[in-house]
C-alpha cells in the first residue's frame, strides 16, 4: 500500500463515487478535447512530419536550407518588424488602456467601441485604406504639403514604415483589450493606500499601479508578438515587395515552388519561436498570472 | 508594560530627533495653505517632540459633500481631541466612509474645513497628510511581501535599508507576527492580514489613524481579540484615532467617544455610557442596544405611560411627543410579594418567552395593547417567570426612566 487509504464502512463507496465523477467530467470535456486534437494538434504533427520528409526518407535538408542568407535576412526583417510593432503597440496601448480604465463606465464603453471598431472591418479593406492614406499623393502627404511642412512627399508606404504603421493599427486592439481588463480589475484602494502611505501620484503609479497591470501588459505583448511573427497580409500589401517576412517565404515556397518540405520547416521554426517567447515571458511574469490566475 | 512603553517612547524620540535634525521652526501659515512635507525626512515625525500620546487633534468644520442632489455629508462639524479614540457609528450609507475619505484626502468636500492640529489640510493631497489608514479590504499590495508592504512608507521617506529592516521587525513584533516578513500577502489568514494592515498604517508613526470597518471581515472571536489589540496599540502609541464601524457593540467597547451619524449628519456625540444610558432621541435609542418605546402622556407636570405615573429623576422635560425608552435589561420582574415602592411599575401579561442561554427574553403585553421586551438573567436567585399568559409586574428605576423625543 503506497498511500494511506481511508478505511471505514463506506470508504470504498465514496471512492467509487469520486471515480464516477471524474469519468463524467472527462466525458463532458471529450468533445472539446477531440476538437482541439483535430483542428490544432493534428495539423501541427502533420506539419512537423512534412518538414523532415523527402521522398520516402527522413531528412534535415529543409532545415539546413534555412541557414541560407535569404532566410536569415527575412527572419531578421520579421523580428525587427515584430519587435517594433509590439513595442509601439505597448507604448500606445498602455496609456490608451489606462485612459479607458479610468474613464466613467459610459465613456469607457464608447472609447472601447472605437478601439474595437477596426477589428470588425475586413483586414484587406483596412490595408487598402492605409494605402490610400499613405501613398505619394495620398491624404497624409497632401495635408502635410498643404500645411507647408514638407516639400517632397514622404515615402510612407511600400516599405518598412508603411508596414509598421499598418501592423500597429491592426494589432493595437489586441494590446489594449487584455491591458484594459487587467487595469479595470485593479482596486482603487491600492493606489489610495500608496498615496496614504506617502507616495506622490507618480510614485503610486510606478510602485503600485504598473506592477499590478503587468500581467495584462504581458498578455498583450505575447498576443501581439505571436500574431506579428506569422503576419502575412499587411507586409505583403503595404511592404510593396521590399519587406520580406518569414510568412511570405512560406507562401513563396508553397505557391511558386510547391516545396511543402521547406514551407513546413519554416512553419515549425516559427512555431518554436512563438513557444520560446511565451516561455520566456512566462518565466519573468509567471504563467498563472498571464493565463488569468492571480 | 511600563518598561516596554518607556522603551518605545525612547526609540520614538531617537527616531524623531534623528529625522528632525536640521529643521528650523515652522512659521504659522495662512489658513487654506496646507503644510507640505518639505523634505523627505521631515515626513516622519512631524511631531515636535515625538512624545507618546502626541496625537494631533482633528477639527472638522461644516463639511458638506453631495453626489448630485444626494447629500452624503450635510454640514458636519466635530472636534476630535489629541489622542482620542473616536468611533463613527451609523447605518449603512450614512456617510461614514465618505467622511473618512474626506479626512484622508481621497474625497474633496464641497464645503467646509479640515484641520489637523494647527494646519488647515482641506486642500492638501493625500500623500501630504501623514495620516495612517486601515482600509476595509486591507489594500495590502499583492505584489509585495509582508516586509515590503510594511517597509513601503519608510522607503518613500528615504530611510536606509537597515533602519527599515529594524523598524519592520519591531512593527511585526508589535502586532505579534514576528518572523512573517517574507510571507506573501495571499499566504496570510484574514486575521494576519488585518494585523499587517494595522502595522503598515502605524509604522511611519502617523499622529492620526483612520480605520474603516477594519474588523468587519473577521469572525466574532477574532474580532473581539482584535478589538482588544487595537485598543492596546492605541493606548501605547497614543495617536488620534477615527474608527468607523456599524457594529454598535464594537463602538461601545472601544471608544472614548462615539459619534452617531445618520443620513450625513451627526445625531449624537458622546461617551459610550452617555450614548447608551442617555440617548438623545428615538433614533439613537433604537440604533444602539435594544429598546421598546411607550408613548408618554404629559398631564400638567406629570408624565404617564403604560397606565402608570412615571417618577423621573430629572423632572418632566419639555418636548413635543415624548417616548419612554425601555431597555430590556433595565426592567426587573417583581417578586410576588414585592410592592415596588420608589420604582416605576408596569403591569401586563407575558406574551412570549425566548430562552437565550445566559438570559431569557420575554415580551409583555400592557393593558393598552403595547408590547414591550424585557430580559431576565438566568439565575436561580431571580423570581420565577410566569408562563405565557401569566401576570407580571416589571419595575424600572427612576434613574433608568428616560424620555426621548420621537424623531424616527
Ligand atoms: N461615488 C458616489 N456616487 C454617488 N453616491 C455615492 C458615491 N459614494 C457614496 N455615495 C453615496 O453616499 C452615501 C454614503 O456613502 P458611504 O460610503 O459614506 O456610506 P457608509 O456610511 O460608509 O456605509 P457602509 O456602512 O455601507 O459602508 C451612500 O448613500 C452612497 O450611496
Ligand atoms: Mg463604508
Amino acid at each position: 500500500m503506497t498511500a494511506a487509504t481511508a478505511q471505514g464502512p463506506n470508504a470504498a463507496e465514496l471512492r467509487a463515487d469520486a471515480r464516477r465523477e471524474r469519468l463524467v467530467l472527462g466525458a463532458l470535456a471529450a468533445p472539446g478535447l477531440l476538437l482541439i486534437g483535430v483542428v490544432a494538434l493534428a495539423p501541427i504533427a502533420w506539419l512537423f512530419w512534412l518538414s523532415v520528409r523527402k521522398g520516402d526518407s527522413y531528412t534535415l535538408e529543409h532545415y539546413a536550407r534555412l541557414l541560407h542568407s535569404s532566410y536569415a535576412y527575412s527572419l531578421q526583417t520579421t523580428f525587427e518588424l515584430t519587435f517594433l510593432v509590439t513595442a509601439i503597440c505597448a507604448l500606445l496601448g498602455y496609456p490608451l488602456a489606462y485612459l479607458i480604465a479610468q474613464a466613467r463606465q459610459r465613456t469607457a464603453a464608447i472609447l472601447l467601441l472605437f478601439v474595437l471598431f477596426p477589428v470588425w472591418t475586413s483586414l484587406l479593406v483596412r490595408c487598402y485604406a492605409w494605402l490610400v492614406l499613405l501613398q505619394r499623393r495620398g491624404l497624409v502627404n497632401t495635408w502635410l504639403a498643404d500645411a507647408g511642412l514638407i516639400d517632397l512627399p514622404l515615402r510612407l508606404v511600400h516599405n518598412f514604415t508603411g508596414t509598421t504603421i499598418g501592423m500597429v493599427h491592426i494589432m493595437l486592439p489586441f494590446m489594449v483589450l487584455p491591458l484594459y481588463a487587467t487595469m479595470r480589475a485593479i482596486d482603487r484602494d491600492y493606489v489610495r493606500a500608496a498615496a496614504n502611505l506617502g507616495a506622490t501620484p507618480s510614485q503610486a503609479f510606478r510602485h503600485v499601479y504598473v506592477p499590478l497591470s503587468l500581467p495584462g501588459l504581458a498578455a498583450g505583448i505575447i498576443i501581439v508578438f505571436i500574431l506579428c511573427l506569422g503576419f502575412y497580409v499587411t507586409p505583403a500589401l503595404l511592404g510593396g515587395g521590399r519587406v520580406m517576412t518569414w510568412s511570405m517565404q512560406i507562401e513563396r515556397n508553397v505557391t511558386y515552388h510547391s516545396d511543402w518540405g521547406a514551407a513546413s520547416a519554416l512553419g515549425v521554426v516559427l512555431l518554436a519561436m512563438a513557444l520560446a517567447i511565451f516561455w520566456a515571458v512566462g518565466r519573468v511574469i509567471g504563467f498563472n498570472r498571464i493565463l488569468g490566475g492571480r | 508594560m511600563g518598561e516596554e512603553q518607556r522603551r518605545d517612547g525612547e526609540a520614538l524620540r531617537r527616531v524623531h530627533a534623528a529625522l528632525n535634525h536640521g529643521r528650523t521652526a515652522v512659521p504659522a501659515r495662512a489658513p487654506g495653505r496646507p503644510r507640505h512635507i518639505r523634505t523627505r525626512e521631515a515626513a516622519i515625525g512631524e511631531a515636535s517632540g515625538g512624545e507618546r500620546g502626541s496625537g494631533l487633534p482633528i477639527s472638522i468644520t461644516g463639511i458638506g459633500k453631495a453626489y448630485g442632489a444626494f447629500k452624503a455629508l450635510d454640514d458636519v462639524s466635530l472636534d476630535v481631541a489629541s489622542g482620542e479614540f473616536l468611533t463613527l457609528l451609523g447605518p449603512s450609507g450614512s456617510g461614514k466612509t465618505t467622511l473618512l475619505m474626506v479626512l484622508a484626502g481621497f474625497q474633496r468636500p464641497d464645503c467646509g474645513r479640515i484641520r489637523f492640529g494647527d494646519d488647515d489640510v482641506t486642500l492638501a493631497p493625500p500623500h501630504r497628510r501623514g495620516v495612517g489608514m486601515v482600509f476595509q479590504n486591507y489594500a495590502l499590495f499583492p505584489h509585495m511581501d509582508v516586509a515590503g508592504n510594511l517597509g513601503y512608507p519608510l522607503r518613500l521617506r528615504g530611510l536606509g535599508r537597515s533602519e527599515i529592516e529594524e523598524r519592520v521587525r519591531r512593527a511585526l513584533d508589535m502586532v505579534q507576527l514576528s518572523g512573517l516578513g517574507a510571507r506573501q500577502v495571499d499566504q496570510l489568514s484574514g486575521g494576519q492580514r488585518q494585523r499587517v494592515a494595522l502595522a503598515r498604517a502605524i509604522i511611519f508613526e502617523p499622529r492620526i489613524l483612520l480605520m474603516d470597518e477594519p474588523l468587519s471581515a473577521l469572525d466574532k472571536k477574532l474580532r473581539e481579540e482584535m478589538q482588544i489589540e487595537v485598543r492596546r496599540l492605541h493606548r501605547r502609541l497614543g495617536m488620534t484615532t477615527v474608527y468607523v464601524t456599524h457594529d454598535q457593540r464594537e463602538a461601545l467597547t472601544m471608544s472614548d467617544r462615539v459619534a452617531v451619524i445618520d443620513k450625513g449628519r451627526f445625531r449624537q456625540v458622546g461617551g459610550p455610557r452617555e450614548i447608551y444610558e442617555r440617548p438623545g432621541s428615538r433614533f439613537i435609542a433604537e440604533f444602539i442596544g435594544e429598546s421598546s418605546f411607550l408613548p408618554v402622556e404629559l398631564r400638567g407636570c406629570e408624565a404617564w405611560a403604560g397606565g402608570a405615573r412615571l417618577m423621573l429623576s430629572g423632572g418632566v422635560p419639555a418636548m413635543a411627543s415624548p417616548l419612554l425608552v425601555l431597555r430590556p435589561e433595565k426592567l426587573r420582574v417583581l417578586a410576588p410579594g414585592e410592592d415596588g415602592a420608589g420604582l416605576n411599575v408596569l403591569r401586563g401579561r407575558v406574551d412570549e418567552l425566548v430562552y437565550q442561554g445566559e438570559s431569557t427574553l420575554f415580551y409583555v403585553e400592557l393593558p393598552g395593547g403595547a408590547r414591550i421586551a424585557a430580559r431576565q438573567a438566568a439565575s436561580a436567585s431571580a423570581p420565577a417567570l410566569p408562563g405565557v399568559g401569566g401576570e407580571v409586574a416589571l419595575a424600572l428605576a427612576p434613574a433608568d426612566t428616560i424620555l426621548v423625543p420621537d424623531d424616527a
